[in-house]
């Protein structure tokens, strides 16, 4: 029953990382209608900024929000550089430039900040409250900010007027387009916040696997699954997915007889995968009729 | 993706896919031939080496062209039939005792079975989530392929190593010239089937699935037989193209074949030319070659200018190499007073 | 081709004409010419492995200062390094270049199990020196079959068999838990240990546990081994995943005796992420010396490293064990060649390699040499087991040299 309960809880805060990543692919979905594969990579490049601006004595809340400022901006100029040139091409097309810009990132960094493991601070306490053992006081602050984050883009795309435009300009350009809303900008703006995000995320995964170029490659499909098998177009779906993949993994790898650590990943996919199978639009998706 | 990019796309395509063969074509196509077959007696054995492996990619490249450009669905794990292919072909050989050339078909069968079978629940995801599914494929296959217990026959993390096959009837060329001249054959055999499959009624049944899904199926097209059996003859070619890069290099080992190189596979696909046959040679070309390129630039960080090349491709050719070029084609005979072109059509 | 053989034979008959047996005779295998030697190398300067790359550009850096300082017997060395993003595919496709059409007299240090053995067959049918890989596989060190390949830094198996003996001798009632990478690296180490531990293996091992590169963590994996009641932690992992388990291992409370094998056994590149405190106590096997470690700040060894280290590599992390690494192998690699003269054939090379006795490679440890005959390809075996004591590694017991 102890394993039980560590393996859960030891799932449940590494599904927080995967949920916070989780929550930037919902939000470049939401406003851009696609999957940016680069999307971890640029998130480690954000991380790596943080790392710079503490390296130079900023205080962590400060190097915190200058980083998501600094990541907002270098989104939104990705997205107006070097991505707008092939917007509207084919999906295909835009595909094989996120590759081009995941190897980039990942190149980039690796010539700048070379490739050994950096140890990246946490802001939390060193006791977790409520005198809580089970989960880590970090993993505790990890799941805290994650839920924040939430609530933060559900409120956004919920109740603000620029939401609601971003979403009209992903979903339906040209009729967005029709009722006055800045399409281009919208994408822009849509590429900023999940870069923003995905800083966030990369800022908390950071402390628990250290930094290095490669740290998001793994989290990234963890962070696609967890969104698609809570709903991509549902950010609290998404999160749930999260935390769902968080404790899947470990569970098969710690339960289920002849698989042990060697495929616990395959079998977690393959669970996925089915799940998806029987419900195509995720666990909380909603069905999309479409018109011929 | 909106209507709008959709039939600026399909425009991409339509120009990418060529449908008959004018005159001037043939004769093109009959050049490139020639060119290819003597090729082996003006490079070195080390260039005749490269080739063979471009030509393997090739044959995966077009494997996934079938999928991706004709049939619209996505696969970001052809890696793991490609991976199929090359351990087929290992194990027969080095376990087996067969020949080279028996565990080209052998390969292609096994791998026409798995593509199908994985096409079959592949039926109810579509875009993301096939991507999704394909994209867990590929990253479980090294992870599948060094399991414990089929290690006997996979060599576990170890891998196979694989004689190179000698020259038949004692033919006075090298194992490389041989090898890319038996592989070049191998591909203009599937090359033609898969010219002949998709410009006839497969072919289009294929694009109207593509193109819209609904209305084809309406019209009366088994959807899910036609895309399941293309997942089949997709996995089919990515295998036979497994088998043969597996004989060229003579080694298997499992993570050779990760998610990256199914990432290659769809690079090819798409910097060749999407749907379009021809275009799957450059792809092999550019899977080989770019790379290489990127490292002369830079040593520091090869993978910023490989990236970058990437990019700059579908700035400049959006419809890949083969578009390109038939864009340079229609706009020279334009040029030269295309009317008797124009009015044939 | 025809050019090579046409000196060989010129060189030949040189020799016999020549007034016997002068050593000042030049004969030269493919890419060696009055002033220059060329040397391949393959390396993953792309790809998952990346980090790996900076052996590749440490004994590029190393090159470049013997080649200002008037270079090997007047030779500059010409170094030809390829990427092959640690994939088989690629390394056979650059060591052919190097080989065939850049003429490398030899291939050295080329990275990585698998992308050695996958052009291991095709070095010795052309019988080009496949000299000191980069990878600590027992497979190596094999003259009988393969001539031409030799490793150079110590065996996995080898070290792993170390602390089994260590353990069978020290705490035989030992209940060992293991966590290893799930590839041939990982492999080695665990079958080593297997065979050190013996018959008592079985009763010994009470858990196994593997993960894959791509995982993004081990904490589930030291989850497990915790559970499973083990009192003592062998941890066979990079550096990444050793710090991650070392640090993982510590907040849950799960307080075992620790070994670590010596690829995560840098303090500044591991085991201070992980964190002193949680490192106190760890056992690893060393055979270089680190940068990091205060014992070694007044070496002039160390410091003449440093120097270099600023003048040829600046702005790089000194505590990444690699640079040392690399300064090591291509120390071992120039003293290959002094000794091979003026003969600078391939033959010859290989024979010079397999004829190192006692050779001082600045920054190895005290009591630790290069050694190799024509049956024993392992050119450094002997190795010094080494405990952490929050600051710095503290060696015990003998050197230890295994078979």
């Amino acid at each position: 029953m102890d394993l039980f309960l560590q393996q859960t809880f030891d799932g449940l805060a590494f599904g927080g990382i995967y949920a916070c990543v989780a929550l930037a692919v919902v939000m470049i979905y939401q406003a851009t209608d696609h999957l940016n594969f680069a999307q971890g990579e640029m998130a480690m490049f954000s991380t790596y900024i943080a790392f710079t601006l503490l390296h130079h004595g900023v205080p962590y809340w400060w190097a915190f929000l200058l980083t998501m400022a600094i990541s907002f901006i270098g989104g939104v100029l990705v997205e107006r550089i070097i991505v707008r040139p092939v917007e509207g091409t084919s999906v295909l097309n835009e595909v094989i430039v996120f590759i081009g810009l995941l190897a980039i990132f990942n190149s980039l960094a690796g010539w700048i900040w070379d490739y050994t493991i950096k140890p990246f601070p946490s802001p939390f306490p060193d006791k977790a409250p409520f005198g809580i053992t089970f989960i880590g006081p970090h993993d505790f602050g990890v799941i805290g900010v994650t839920l924040m984050v939430l609530a933060a883009v559900f409120l956004f795309f919920r109740f603000t007027p620029v939401g609601l435009a971003m979403r009209a300009a992903a979903q339906n350009p040209d009729s967005a387009r029709l009722v006055g809303i800045r399409v281009g900008w919208m994408l822009a703006l849509g590429w900023g916040l999940a870069a923003a995000i995905g800083s966030v995320a990369g800022m908390m995964v950071a402390p628990i696997v250290f930094l290095e170029p490669n740290m998001m490659m793994g989290i990234l499909l963890y962070g696609f699954a967890g969104a698609l098998l809570g709903g991509i177009s549902n950010p609290v779906g998404a999160v749930a997915g999260g935390f769902m993949v968080g404790v899947l993994e470990n569970w098969v790898g710690t339960y289920v007889p002849f698989v042990g650590s060697q495929l616990k990943l395959t079998v977690a996919l393959v669970l996925i995968v089915t799940v998806l199978v029987f419900r195509p639009s995720g666990l909380f998706g909603h069905v999309v009729v479409r018109r011929v | 993706m909106d209507a709008r990019s959709n039939a600026k796309s399909r425009e991409l395509a339509a120009l990418a896919s060529g449908a008959k063969l004018s005159r001037s074509q043939l004769v093109g196509l009959a050049l490139a031939l020639l060119a290819a077959f003597a090729l082996p007696w003006f490079i070195s054995d080390y260039r005749n080496f490269q080739f063979t492996l471009a030509i393997s990619y090739a044959m995966a490249v077009l494997g996934l062209n079938i999928l991706v450009g004709y049939n619209g669905q996505f696969s970001l794990g052809h890696a793991a039939f490609y991976a199929i292919g090359a351990y087929t072909a290992a194990i027969m050989m080095e376990q087996g005792g067969f020949s080279y050339y028996w565990t080209i078909p052998v390969a292609g069968l096994v791998c026409l079975v798995a593509g199908f079978l994985f096409g079959l629940p592949a039926l109810r995801l579509e875009g993301l989530y096939l991507a999704l599914a394909t994209f867990a494929l590929s990253v479980a296959t090294p992870q599948m392929l060094k399991y414990d217990a089929i290690s006997p026959w996979t060599g576990g993390v170890q891998g196979v190593s694989i004689t190179k096959p000698d020259p038949p009837f004692g033919l006075p060329i090298s194992q490389d010239q041989w090898l890319y001249l038996f592989s070049l054959a191998v591909m203009l055999v599937l090359f033609v089937c898969a010219w002949n499959m998709l410009r006839g009624r497969t072919g289009r049944a294929l694009k109207a699935i593509r193109d819209n899904p609904i209305a084809a199926s309406a019209m009366g097209v088994d959807t899910a037989l036609y895309k399941s059996l293309t997942f089949g003859v997709s996995a089919l070619y990515t295998g036979i193209a497994g088998a043969l890069g597996a004989i060229a290099i003579q080694f298997v080992a499992p993570d050779t074949f990760n998610f990256f190189l199914s990432i290659a596979f769809l690079v090819g696909v798409v910097i060749g030319g999407l749907a379009s046959i021809p275009g799957a040679v450059f792809g092999g070309l550019v899977i080989v070659f770019i790379p290489n390129f990127a490292e002369q630039v830079s040593k520091a960080a090869p993978w910023a200018i490989y990236g970058a090349v990437l990019i700059l491709f579908m700035y400049f050719m959006p419809a890949g190499i083969w578009g390109f070029i038939r864009m340079l084609y229609a706009w020279f005979t334009r040029k030269r007073g295309g009317e008797s072109d124009s009015r044939a059509r | 081709m025809l050019h090579r053989k046409l000196l060989v034979a010129a060189a030949a008959v040189a020799l016999t004409i020549g007034a016997g047996p002068v050593a000042a005779k030049k004969m030269y295998g493919p890419g060696v010419t009055d002033t220059e030697i060329k040397i391949g190398n393959i390396n993953p300067y792309s790809g998952p492995a990346s980090a790996y790359g900076a052996i590749g550009k440490g004994i590029a850096a190393y090159f470049k200062m013997v080649n200002d300082n008037g270079g090997v017997n007047g030779r500059k060395i010409d170094f030809i390094s390829l990427d092959d993003g640690y994939s088989p595919p690629k390394a056979v496709e650059a060591a052919r270049e190097l080989v065939e059409k850049d003429q490398a007299l030899l291939i050295f240090q080329s990275l990585g199990t698998p992308s050695n053995t996958a052009i291991h067959k095709y070095m010795n049918a052309k019988k080009v020196p496949q000299l000191f890989v980069a990878t600590g596989a027992g497979k190596w060190n094999d003259p009988k079959h393969f001539h031409w390949t030799m490793g150079w830094q110590p065996s996995y198996p080898g070290e792993a068999e170390i602390y089994a003996a260590w353990l069978l001798k020290n705490k035989p009632n030992a209940k060992v838990g293991i966590l290893y990478q799930n590839d041939d690296y990982g492999k080695d180490y665990l079958d080593g240990f297997l065979k050190g531990l013996g018959a008592k293996a079985k009763t010994m091992v009470v858990a196994k546990e593997s993960y894959e590169v791509t995982d993004p963590t081990v904490d589930s994996q030291i989850i497990k081994l915790k559970d499973s009641g083990a009192d003592t932690f062998f941890n066979i992992t990079t550096p990444k995943f050793a710090a991650q388990a070392i640090r993982k291992a510590y907040d849950s409370g799960w307080k075992p005796l620790q070994f670590l094998n010596n690829v995560s056994s840098a303090i500044g590149s591991v085991l201070k992420p992980a964190g002193f405190e949680q490192s106190t106590g760890v056992i690893t096997t060393v055979y270089q010396m680190d940068y990091s470690d205060p014992q070694f700040k007044d070496d002039p060894a160390m410091k003449a490293w440093d120097a270099w280290m600023d003048k040829y590599m600046p702005g790089a992390d000194k505590t990444n064990g690699n640079y040392i690494f690399a300064y090591n192998v291509a120390y071992t690699m120039v003293q290959v060649l002094k000794q091979a003269g003026d003969d600078l054939t391939r033959a010859n090379v290989m024979k010079q390699a397999a004829n190192l006795k006692n050779v001082k490679v600045p920054l190895l440890l005290p009591g630790i040499t290069v050694d190799t005959s024509p049956t024993d390809y392992a050119p450094i075996q002997c190795e010094q087991l080494a405990k952490f004591d929050g600051k710095e590694w503290h060696r015990f017991g003998d050197v230890i040299c295994p078979k």
